[in-house]
Formats: C-alpha cells, structure tokens, sequence
C-alpha cells in the first residue's frame, strides 16, 4: 500500500533488498537480507518519508525443504502516514539467528519470543529471550512443518521449590 | 527481576517514637493468576510488591495455548472458521470476518454486496457485545455489581437475535469464505432495532451509574496511564490507542467491507487513562448503534455469497439434482477449496483493535500458515510497564481496561 516507501527503501539499500513486489490485494512485500534487516528497520522508522512508527506484526512461516528453510515477516504500519509495507527476511536453518528490533520497537518482545519459541529463530540483542507459550523445558519448536502432530512431551522433573509461598518459575526462584 | 530483598524499604528515623515511625515494609512477592477472581482469562502475573505498590511485574502467559496455527494448517480453508470463533470468544464474527477477508484476498474474491452489509451489522452488534462485556465486568471488579446486571442483559439481548441468526450464543461461525453462511430469519431486522432501543436504554442506566461517579473516576482517572508515543512504539490499536490521543481507526485509514459508505464517528481520547479507554467503548456502542441502523436502512435484497463453485458451496437443489453441483459440493468439502498460492495479510478493527490475519497459500486445500495479530497481544504487553510504581489495587481496572482475551493472546 505503499509504493513511495517501497522505492525510498529500494534507492537507500539497493543491495539489501534483493526483491520488491506488490502481492495480492495490493501489498506492497520487500524481500530484505537478514544481515541487513535492523538497519533497514532503523531507516524505515526514522525516515520522515517513511516513518513506520508503529511496532510491527512479527511472524515467521517455515518453508521446509526449499533454502533458506526459514521465512521472517514484518508488517509495518505508520500512523502518520497511514501506509503499510511487508518486509519478507529469509532466514537458514543452520543460522536461525537475527538481529533483534525490539531496541526500535518496545511491542516487537513478545512477537520475537513466539518466533523463538513456536519456530526456533533466535534474536541478537532481545532483551529476555525465552519461550512466550511454552514452557522452559518443552523439546522443540511446535510450529516448525517437522514437528510431530502425534506423540508426547517428555515428563519433566518437579521444579524446585526454595520457598513454598513464593513458587516455582523464572520470577519465583 | 531482583530476588526479594530482606532488608527495610523505608528506613526508620531513630528519632521518632515508634508510634510515630513509618512502617517497616518487606518487598514480597505476590502470584496474581493463573485463576484468580480478578484477573479475566488465565494470565500469571507475578508481581513484586512494595507495601500497597508494585515494584516490579512479570507475565507469564500460556496456559490457554491450544495450537491455534498448528490446527490451521492441518484443516481445510473453511473448516478454519470455528477456530477463529475461539479467538476473541466475545466477539466471535469480527473474527470470522477478519479471516475470511485474508482469504478473499488472496483468491481475489469479490463478496455480494448484501453478504457485506451482513458483516458489517453482525460485527457492529457484536463489538457492542464486546464492550459491554469489558464494562461490565470493569463495573463488577470496582464494586458496582449492578452495571453487571444491566450489562448482561443487554448483552444478551444482543446474543439472542444473534443466536436467531447462526444458531449460537458465542461460536457462531457466520461469515464464509465468499460470503456468509445464512440470511436474516423473517422478522430479525425490526427484532434487532427493537433490541437496540432498550440496549440504548440500559446503556444510559450504566452510563448515569458509572461516568460520573466518584468511585469510579478515582479509581480509574490518572491510572494505568500510556502516553502517546508509548503506545504507537507498544503497537496498540483499537479504543486502547486512540484513549492516547491517535486517531487510528481501520474503519477509517483503510475502509473495508462497506464502511465507506457509513456515516460515524472514531471517538479519540486524550489521557490515556483508564477511564479514557472506558469513556471510548462508551462512545463506540453509540456509533455501532448508529452504523447498524443506516446498514438496515441501506441494505437491498440480493445474493450473500460469491456465485463462484471453485470457492462456496452451491445451493442444495443444484448438489442434488445436477453432476456439476454434486462434484463441486464433493470437491469443496473433502479437498478445499483451492486458494492461489501467495501471501496476503489482511486487517480488521475488531473490538480491541487491528485484528490482522497474514495467510500464505502453497496452493493446495490447506492454509500453508495462518498468522494471527491478535491487538490483545501488544496491550498486554504493556502491562507491566504500566504497573510499575502504581498500586497493586490500580491493576485490576488497569487489566480490565486493556481488555485482554486469552483466547486470541495465548491462541
């Protein structure tokens, strides 16, 4: 929905934006090098032209068996200009590690955390990296394609408990 | 979070006599949920107290995590719809909607206009729902029960021409890909502005009980405060972002359905406070009120779904009485329809905000991903930022007004 952000972003980074389409309904998608994806956010935000002050919508989708395994997606939003872009960040299995925008956006942490937990993507520079629906000690990452939709999780040991009125879990210990 | 300190928060001044020394307090920590009387849905929430305030908060959430997307993927494009009906529970249609909306756009989809006028009312009635339920329960959890009562039963009002409709209080599963799934029973349209009237009624009686009274003002007025930058950099949307003073409706910013041909207004707030997100839902059940009469007024007799039998169901008479129908019908209900292969994310103004579904295709019957942007998510996020240094009692209108839904948060 926004062709002036998606060539602005083109003309500042042409070589960490390998591609630039308009998909279905008009949606304006860059294809972004996940080295590059925190500087691109950083312009994005800042950039008076751009100006994508919202905190983006973070998900990923796993592609399993074409490379890189691994698709980020941000959706941006800007409240003044009220324009939309999606950036599409591919991401290797055997590197799932991207830098973290949660430095740009405090309401990207959560939407990080459930990249790591449900896909196994690990953000540099996230403030409190741990799983957001799991549990610590759950096997896996439940969203990938490989993850089994049968069987069961191992029995896990009954956590320590040092004081009976503070509990278990990250806070209570 | 620091571990617990022992030592004494406040000093004691020698001096003083004991009678007169400011009471020694301990920091403790306190487990508000996962159940917990005060706190709607299951959330943990372990906060580290100070006395009456809290120092430090830390969410834990969960434990009404069912694998929303995994199930997606594994079920047919139309066997999705009662999933979403399990997202915001309150307000199950603008769900529907929301999802239906993401597939239409990736099929290319053009929806009957009577079918669109049909959404628009059923998403309107049940943001009204919504809101109702969020001040209600903001009502009972402040002490004035009675708002409870009058809530409910305009909520329920509300919840019976709707049942009339799909069949379901809660899970209503209306909207289709293409369409919807029924017409208006004979009678609903004059049943539904009858229901309005007294809803109007009750709503003025919640009003004169609660936007001027003092309880309510101290305890919601200047708490639970999110400027305006911090709510754009949290992403909130919905009545949450514009009680901070923006004016982001996507009703307005990118009308859908048709919401460009009704006339209302998006209440904008300016505190940021608990009782500018209460006084915004206020005004939203007026302006719902308003947009459902002018779609009765504007609706035309017509089609409600797409005549298109790569994508909806054909009608009965057709399945039975000719082969085309019969295999269309067979090929829809046992493969899928067949969305392009792609990627789309579509958005809605649910009751709470931006509700946005991003949905790939590889072509076959299933979605390949089904994301959600639940506008809980960002709210609740903020929660902790918002307590920190406030009291802990500041919390409970604080949590209603944010109006969390672990349905769509914790998927």
């Amino acid at each position: 929905m926004s062709q002036a952000a998606l060539q602005r972003l083109k003309e500042r980074f042409p070589d960490a934006v390998t591609e630039a389409y308009t998909g279905p309904g008009g949606d304006d998608v860059a294809l972004v090098k996940k080295e590059s994806i925190e500087e691109v956010c950083r312009f994005l935000k800042s950039d008076p032209e751009t100006a994508f002050d919202m905190a983006p919508y973070i998900t990923a989708v796993d592609y399993m068996g074409s490379e890189p395994r691994f698709e980020l997606v941000y959706q941006m939003y800007s409240t003044t200009r009220n324009h939309r872009l999606r950036l599409r960040v591919g991401v290797p299995e055997s590197d799932p590690v991207v830098r973290s925008v949660t430095p740009l956006w405090k309401g990207a942490n959560w939407y990080e955390r459930y990249c790591w937990d449900l896909y196994g993507i690990r953000f540099e520079g996230h403030p409190d990296m741990r799983r957001l629906y799991m549990y610590e000690e759950f096997v896996g990452h439940p969203l990938r394609k490989d993850y089994s939709l049968r069987g069961r999780q191992p029995l896990i040991p009954e956590r320590q408990v040092d004081e009976p009125f503070r509990g278990p879990g990250p806070s209570g210990s | 979070m620091s571990k617990a300190t022992e030592t004494a928060v406040h000093p004691v001044p020698a001096a003083a006599s004991p009678l007169d020394a400011p009471f020694p307090t301990k920091r403790m920590l306190v487990n508000l949920g996962p159940s917990h009387p005060a706190m709607h849905g299951t959330v943990r929430a372990v906060v580290e107290l100070d006395g009456e305030a809290v120092h430090a908060m830390k969410l834990d959430i969960g434990f009404l995590h069912r694998g929303f997307e995994k199930s997606c993927e594994n079920v047919t494009w139309t066997q999705v719809f009662p999933y979403t009906d399990r997202l915001n529970y309150v307000s199950s249609i603008m769900n529907n909607v929301g999802y239906a909306l993401a597939v239409e756009k990736l099929a290319g989809l053009q929806v009957p206009e009577r079918a669109q006028y049909l959404r628009v009312i059923t998403s309107e009635l049940h943001r009204m729902c919504d809101h109702l339920t969020l001040i209600s329960a903001m009502g009972l959890e402040l002490g004035a029960m009675t708002v409870l009562i009058y809530g409910m039963e305009a909520r329920d009002l509300i919840w019976d021409r709707l049942t009339e409709l799909c069949g379901a209080r809660l899970t209503s599963n209306y909207a289709r890909v293409g369409g919807v799934s029924r017409d208006v029973p004979p009678g609903w349209n004059e049943k539904v502005l009858r229901i309005l009237d007294r809803t109007e009624a009750l709503r003025v009686e919640i009003d004169r009980l609660l936007t001027r009274n003092r309880i309510v003002i101290d305890r919601t007025r200047g708490t639970g405060v999110v400027s305006r930058e911090d709510a754009i950099d949290y992403g909130f949307t919905g009545p949450c972002l514009r009680a901070s003073g923006v004016s982001y409706d996507v009703r307005k910013a990118s009308p859908y359905l048709v919401y460009d041909r009704l006339d209302f207004d998006v209440p904008v707030g300016s505190n940021g406070d608990n009782f500018d997100r209460y006084l915004m839902r206020m005004e939203e059940m007026k302006q719902s009120d308003r947009i459902v009469r002018q779609c009765f007024d504007q609706m035309q007799p017509g089609a409600i779904a797409a005549d298109d039998s790569r994508y909806v169901l054909p009608p009965k008479p057709e399945v039975y009485g000719s082969i085309e129908g019969a295999m269309a019908h067979f090929k829809i209900i046992m493969e899928g329809i067949k969305v392009p292969a792609g990627e789309a994310y579509a958005y809605v103004e649910a009751a709470n905000g931006e509700l946005g579904f991003y949905a790939v295709s590889d072509g076959s019957g299933r979605p390949y991903k089904l994301g959600v942007r639940a506008p809980g998510w960002n709210m609740l996020m903020a929660l902790p930022q918002m307590m920190e240094g406030k009291l802990l009692a500041d919390l409970i209108p604080t949590f209603d007004t944010i109006n969390m839904i672990g349905g769509e948060v914790e998927q």
